[in-house]
């Protein structure tokens, strides 16, 4: 645990970024092809993708997320401060009505409503835990730094690696492993709870990044490999890129910061006003308030949308989306979904041409792809609640 | 029959003034799953360097480039129903396309075998 409370007020402290996560050796030991990610050497994938991606829905995935930011956010030694109203002035998380042990999406607004990031807070005994997204971790603590009083400590938790176990078999496989107060199978989606693996102290919840059933694990950095080596001993368990990440969370219709969300957008226009909660959306009192407010009221121009592609080439970001011969929109993530068997988007369209059944087009590269505006998930969530 | 490889990875086997055109083991190995292959139209006038076809897979989209001008003599039907043979046999029954040489000059520009896997190694 680091405190990084003063980074604002010592110019001579930059943040250090570690090059390597702990479980770069283990991944290359499985012949993982490396990318940079984040700012980390990170697998995109061991097999192949499409493998990975398969194997994951029908039986159970290892992910390493570490370059994911954990936050503990916690009054400072001696501080009397309402650590729970201090971050319902920065997030719009309705804290009121998260138990002890709960998970909740939520968003972290700028002041004009757009998205910085989307991010999981839980509530611990003395304090908060976030997740925040690994390409944004440096500047959200820096954002909540500036929302939150100085009495408040945000420590970042950078010796913490975090794995994800996911898939309809995660649950048998990680049961074996985690000792706790409860079995691990009465944990359900959205919560969370400390346990140990192989020894070693863990916080697992049942969440995820993929629309099956399964675990986000975290754990200190030092035991990363021997806990990876532990899950990847059960049958049911092979290791999974990021590719497949990718993929998977596309099917689950799961917005990637960065690209179907941005400071562009506010969380009425990319359908994520879920992490707006109902208390909140009414009272206001956090960053981008009134914009929320106001688009709830007013509706937006553009809404982020789910599109099915007819034949197999398939539409990525960037790409326009037309009616006729107007472009009315742009696809934000896009590929081929390997459960379906048929390319499927992601994209920002006029708001009258949002509804289910829309039929659009998309320009590739000189093509017009045939598309038609669907429900998200595009492939069923599975989370056992 | 000769068969010689360019920089961006196609191999191209040419029989009299015909080239059938691939790309390398290597590059779809960098690839990935391939979900999807758009090939050019037959009879099409081609330019050494053209970007004429596209392989899709999960992760991305890549151009293929022609290493030969000529005109589109035939593609590979076969790729429409299974493009994962361009995964399986890269360099048989994963052709792409065919194309009949304008200049057979052109093939003077290519690697050949050994100069190609020295190239790959030096990647």
């Amino acid at each position: 645990m680091s405190e990084i409370s003063d980074f604002e007020n010592d110019p001579d402290l930059e943040p250090i970024e570690p090059a390597i996560l702990p479980l770069d050796a283990w991944h290359r030991d499985k012949g993982a092809r490396m990318v940079e990610f984040a700012g980390y050497p990170m697998p995109i994938q061991y097999e192949g993708i499409l493998a990975e991606h398969l194997w994951t829905r029908e039986s159970a995935g290892l992910f390493d997320v570490s370059h994911m930011g954990q936050l503990y956010i916690a009054p400072a030694e001696g501080a009397e401060i309402d650590v729970e109203a201090a971050l319902e002035a920065a997030l719009p998380i309705d804290l009121a009505t998260l138990k002890t042990g709960s998970v909740r999406y939520s968003l972290l607004l700028d002041e004009e409503g757009g998205i910085l990031d989307d991010l999981m807070v839980t509530r611990w005994n003395s304090g908060f835990y976030l997740v925040v997204n690994g390409a944004t971790k440096w500047d959200d603590i820096g954002t909540l730094r500036e929302y939150l009083p100085d009495e408040v400590n945000i420590n970042h938790l950078d010796e913490s690696a975090l794995l994800a176990l996911q898939g309809p078999k995660a649950v048998d496989a990680l049961a074996r492993h985690a000792k706790g107060e409860a079995p691990l199978t009465e944990l359900k989606f959205m919560k969370g709870a400390a346990y140990t693996l192989g020894g070693v102290d863990a916080w697992i919840s049942r969440s995820g990044y993929t629309g099956e059933d399964g675990f986000e694990i975290a754990i200190p950095g030092e035991d990363a490999a021997k806990v990876a080596d532990l899950l990847c001993g059960e049958p049911e368990v092979k290791p999974i890129g990021l590719g497949a990440r990718d993929s998977l969370r596309l099917e689950a219709g799961l917005p990637l910061y960065g690209h179907d969300m941005t400071p562009e957008q506010g969380a009425v226009e990319a359908g994520l006003i879920f992490g707006v909660n109902k208390r909140r959306r009414a009272e206001g009192g956090f960053p981008g308030a009134a914009r929320v407010q106001k688009d709830l009221a007013e509706g937006t121009q553009r809404l982020r949308i789910g599109l099915a592609l007819e034949g197999r080439m398939a539409a990525r970001e960037g790409a326009k989306v037309m009616s006729g011969d107007s472009e009315v929109g742009i696809v934000t993530s896009g590929g081929f979904a390997p459960t379906l068997q048929h390319p499927i988007a992601m994209a920002y369209v006029d708001t009258a041409l949002a509804a289910n059944g829309t039929a659009l087009q998309i320009e590739m590269r000189g093509k017009r792809l045939d598309a038609r505006v669907v429900a998200m998930p595009f492939v069923p969530n599975r989370y056992v609640r | 029959m000769s068969v010689y490889y360019s920089e961006d990875h196609e191999w191209i086997e040419v029989e009299g003034d015909l080239g059938t055109v691939g790309i390398t083991d290597y590059a779809q190995g960098q690839l990935g799953d391939i979900t999807f292959v758009d090939l050019p139209e037959e009879g099409a006038t081609v330019a050494k360097g053209d970007s004429i076809a596209v392989v899709d897979s999960v992760k991305a989209a890549s151009d293929v480039y022609t290493p030969v001008s000529g005109e589109i003599a035939e593609t590979n039907d076969a790729l429409a129903d299974e493009p994962e043979l361009v995964n399986s046999d890269p360099e048989v029954g994963g052709w792409l396309f065919r194309v009949k040489l304008a200049d057979a000059s052109e093939l003077e520009e290519l690697m050949d075998e050994a100069a190609y896997k020295k190239f790959v190694a030096g990647l």
